[in-house]
């Protein structure tokens, strides 16, 4: 129906249609930063979706807005100059105007005001998780503990850093091309680590996030958002990824020289093969009596983070 | 001096009238003349731009290209927080002093300001606050660079520059605190007769506003910082996890004064703009008691929004949702002010001289600035904007093409008043067509770069970023070297301008400072002047 119409309205138009349809499309299709990218992409989970279309609403009410403020004023412009005869009138105040511009902006914050906090309810909601990572920032890398996986404690722990391509490349006038450092077809220059955080597609996991050293803060776009790492202080937040991918993100809070140096990488794989990746990761595997110090060395981790979630 | 030609004993005896002080050092160093003390604030913030601008070159030359061509990162860090100390406390802060300084005495009919001996030592702290704040570039292990906010930990990691930085801070904090005791006690005790406070004019209104947020957080700003020192010198722990200190009160302590700092270097601005705008539009301010209100609010709001700077530090849900309202509630107040200013044009007679065509873009820019600012209240949007070149852009909006660009039209606008001549229109209209260009090359592609994920304060970044940082970067130094006709049209409307001022200047201008001859003699209003509501800018508010 909308397509005929389009077609009934000239080349021209259909063509300006198709290319913004283009944009939108291509905004879902990407994951990671492009060149030339305009808008926030919308992510791989339902928060993130959410907040996008809180980010387009945001938006749309903006563009509005300024549309007939600035049409107001272009046209103030050009019908009250001086030049094409305009002489000036002496009123200067009408309470019903001020009423209705004072009034009329609530509605509309109003109307924001709720998808908002409707959104940032449930994003508050932590429980209920399947899994839980510990993220710890130090300068200038992110440590990952699996604490618990399916209520088990699975003593998985790694660091990861920045990639060797990427650290040689970014060297002081290196005199080595951004360009070439690649993971995959994906540029990922300063965007790629040697060990990613893997995690289960459609699984909920919460993440708690600390800092040893100064303040980090942990995010990925994909994901919706980023919580601060902060040194002596557990915050938490969750995720529950829709679709496998690799998704790529920075630190994000100032944390000295390196900080530029920090990406973090999430890959989300299926529930499956996490599962085969969890246990090639586990410490001594083999052994029956290995996993009780494991686990005795994993729980105060988990009883630390299940106490200590609501920061003071 | 005396016993040189006939002109130069002319404008000798012409001084001699006016009681100037002789000598450069008495002159300028002793001073207590609030116009000169305002000239000295106004070179000091123009020198200080420039500095503070040098940095943002820098900073734009090593991301014009993905890659680490220029520095090592710890420079570019110490770029990117002297940069934001410089032109926060030391362009825009002084230029707004300044213009307070030349103006408010001149607009409220009083013969100087209320304590000029004070007025003098403010104003003087701040070259040797400033020298030692730029000093630390040559000490070992360079300048500050944990970012202007100054988040422990990190801050305090550096070297003997987190003295050096403090102290600087304590002194420009006395400066100010000492500057605006002096603008309240003016404006409260020094008005003419008739000059009630409800007729005074609005950036007179938006000073006093001013004056009160500054004496309220800066001491904040100061106890903040005192902090910082002892944990790193004096073993305590206020901030020190370790110690059962909290890392975050720290940010909640510095964003009390911060916010209220964000207004303070934009009411003014409002002020300025309330007075140029009616005066190009032939036509008096719209809602002017409604103007007076708008600001009175914004500046109680500034109080109650501090921690929308630190949505992701993890706030309890409750935290989160009172300053999402709260910070929304700001747009009210604003988009008045901003529907007032275009009703002031609607109906007018409008010519576009510089100040005014600075003035609309101030509108129209700022106005995209507030945009951003609704966007960034909303709270899940704001986690993912947060810490990106989103919130960059947005604050560049709003202090660049608001808080300087209201500055620049100010200039423009009482230049003839202060020099007795006329800038040169044209060069004038090449310096904003310039400005209004360039500033948007600058900053608005980093919306999209904020938008795409890039995280602010990094030297280096993924190749996808790359196109947009260029033309960032060239929007940067088309700006940058656009600011040199700013000093070229100032330097050639003082000393080489042979186009002599009017007393009213501007045909539209009302309001005491028109009553006065240009250039203002060097006391003023010696007796208070009998004002009637024609001389005011904004008519008669008591229809």
């Amino acid at each position: 129906m909308i397509s005929s119409g389009v077609q009934r309205g000239g080349h021209a138009l259909a063509a300006s249609v198709l290319s913004v349809g283009c944009l939108v499309a291509s905004a879902a299709a990407y994951a990671n930063p492009v060149p030339w990218q305009l808008n926030m992409a919308p992510g791989v989970t339902s928060i993130s979706q959410r907040i996008y279309d809180l980010h387009m609403l945001g938006l749309w009410v903006c563009v509005a807005i300024g549309v007939v403020v600035f049409s107001a004023m272009i046209v103030a412009m050009f019908r009250f100059r001086k030049s094409n005869g305009a002489v000036a009138e002496t009123w200067s105040h009408s309470t019903k105007l001020e009423t209705v511009w004072t009034i009329i902006p609530v509605i509309i914050l109003i109307s924001m005001a709720w998808p908002a906090t409707k959104l940032l309810v449930d994003m508050a909601n932590v429980e209920n998780s399947d899994m839980t990572v510990k993220i710890t920032g130090y300068q200038w890398r992110w440590a990952y503990d699996y604490v618990d996986y399916n209520k088990k404690p699975t003593g998985v722990h790694f660091i990861s850093s920045l990639d060797a391509d990427s650290y040689k490349v970014s060297q002081s006038r290196s005199g080595e091309d951004p360009n070439s450092v690649k993971d995959g077809d994906y540029p990922s220059y300063l965007l790629n680590v040697d060990h990613p955080l893997v995690l289960p597609v459609g699984v909920k996991v919460r993440f708690v996030i600390t800092a040893d050293d100064v303040i980090h803060s942990w995010g990925v776009p994909s994901l919706g958002w980023k919580t601060d790492a902060i040194p002596g202080i557990i915050n938490d937040n969750w995720t529950q990824i829709d679709t496998p991918g690799i998704y790529r993100g920075q630190c994000v809070e100032l944390c000295g020289r390196g900080h530029a140096y920090m990406p973090i990488v999430v890959k989300a794989v299926p529930k499956a093969e996490f599962e085969q990746w969890l246990a090639a990761q586990a410490p001594a595997p083999a052994a029956t009596p290995a996993p009780a110090p494991v686990a005795s060395v994993a729980t105060p981790d988990a009883a630390d983070a299940a106490t200590t979630v609501p920061k003071i | 001096m005396a016993h040189a030609a006939s002109p130069a004993i002319h404008a000798d005896v012409h001084d001699d009238h006016d009681h100037k002080p002789q000598g450069f050092l008495h002159r300028w160093l002793f001073t207590t003349n609030h116009k000169d003390i305002g000239t000295l604030y106004l070179i000091f913030s123009l020198t200080m731009f420039f500095i503070g601008g040098s940095a943002a070159m820098l900073i734009r030359a090593e991301l014009f290209e993905p890659g680490m061509q220029l520095m090592r990162p710890e420079f570019f860090n110490q770029l990117t927080t002297m940069h934001g100390l410089i032109m926060i406390f030391g362009a825009i802060m002084p230029a707004f002093v300044g213009l307070a300084n030349w103006m408010l005495p001149m607009m409220i009919g009083a013969p100087d300001m209320a304590l000029p001996r004070m007025n003098n030592w403010s104003f003087w702290i701040l070259p040797f606050a400033f020298l030692m704040l730029l000093g630390t570039f040559f000490m070992p292990g360079g300048a500050p660079q944990g970012g202007w906010t100054m988040y422990p930990p990190l801050s305090i990691e550096g070297g003997m520059n987190v003295a050096f930085m403090i102290f600087a801070i304590h002194m420009m904090g006395i400066s100010s605190i000492m500057g605006a005791i002096n603008i309240i006690a003016t404006i409260l005790n020094m008005r003419a007769p008739g000059m009630d406070l409800l007729r005074m004019p609005v950036f007179v209104w938006s000073w006093l506003i001013t004056a009160f947020l500054l004496i309220a957080v800066m001491p904040v700003l100061a106890g903040a910082v005192t902090m910082l020192l002892t944990d790193k010198y004096f073993g305590t722990s206020f901030f020190n996890a370790a110690g059962g200190g909290d890392p975050v009160m720290y940010q909640h302590i510095f964003w009390f004064f911060g916010h209220p700092e964000v207004y303070i270097m934009i009411l003014p601005a409002f002020g300025i703009v309330s007075e140029i705008i009616p005066t190009f539009s032939r036509k008096p301010l719209f809602g002017y008691t409604a103007m007076v209100y708008a600001l009175a609010s914004i500046a109680f709001l500034s109080f109650i929004v501090w921690a929308h700077h630190m949505f992701a530090v993890g706030m309890p849900l409750g935290g989160e949702l009172f300053f999402m309202y709260a910070t929304m509630l700001i747009a009210i107040p604003t988009g008045v002010k901003v529907f007032n200013w275009i009703t002031t044009m609607w109906g007018g007679s409008l010519t576009f001289e510089t100040p005014m065509l600075f003035a609309i873009a101030f509108v129209i820019l700022f106005t995209i600035g507030g945009f951003s600012g609704v966007m960034l209240a909303l709270v899940p949007a704001d986690f993912q904007y947060q810490d990106t070149y989103f919130v960059v852009a947005h604050f560049h909006y709003v202090l660049v093409t608001g808080a300087a660009f209201g500055i620049m039209a100010a200039a423009y606008y009482w230049l003839p008043k202060w020099s007795g001549n006329m800038y040169s229109e044209k060069w004038g209209k090449i310096h904003f067509w310039s400005s209004a260009i360039a500033v948007n090359v600058l900053f608005f592609p980093q919306h999209f770069l904020g938008l795409a994920g890039m995280p602010r304060r990094i030297p280096d970044y993924n190749v996808a970023f790359a196109n947009f940082n260029m033309i960032s970067s060239i929007g940067g130094f088309w700006f940058g070297a656009t600011q040199l006709i700013f000093v070229g049209v100032i330097v050639h409307c003082v000393y080489f301008s042979k186009n002599r001022a009017t007393s009213q200047v501007w045909e539209g201008a009302h309001g005491l400072e028109w009553t006065l001859p240009s250039p203002a003699p060097y006391h003023s209003f010696s007796t208070p002047p009998v004002i009637t509501s024609g001389m005011l800018a904004h008519g008669d508010v008591t229809h």
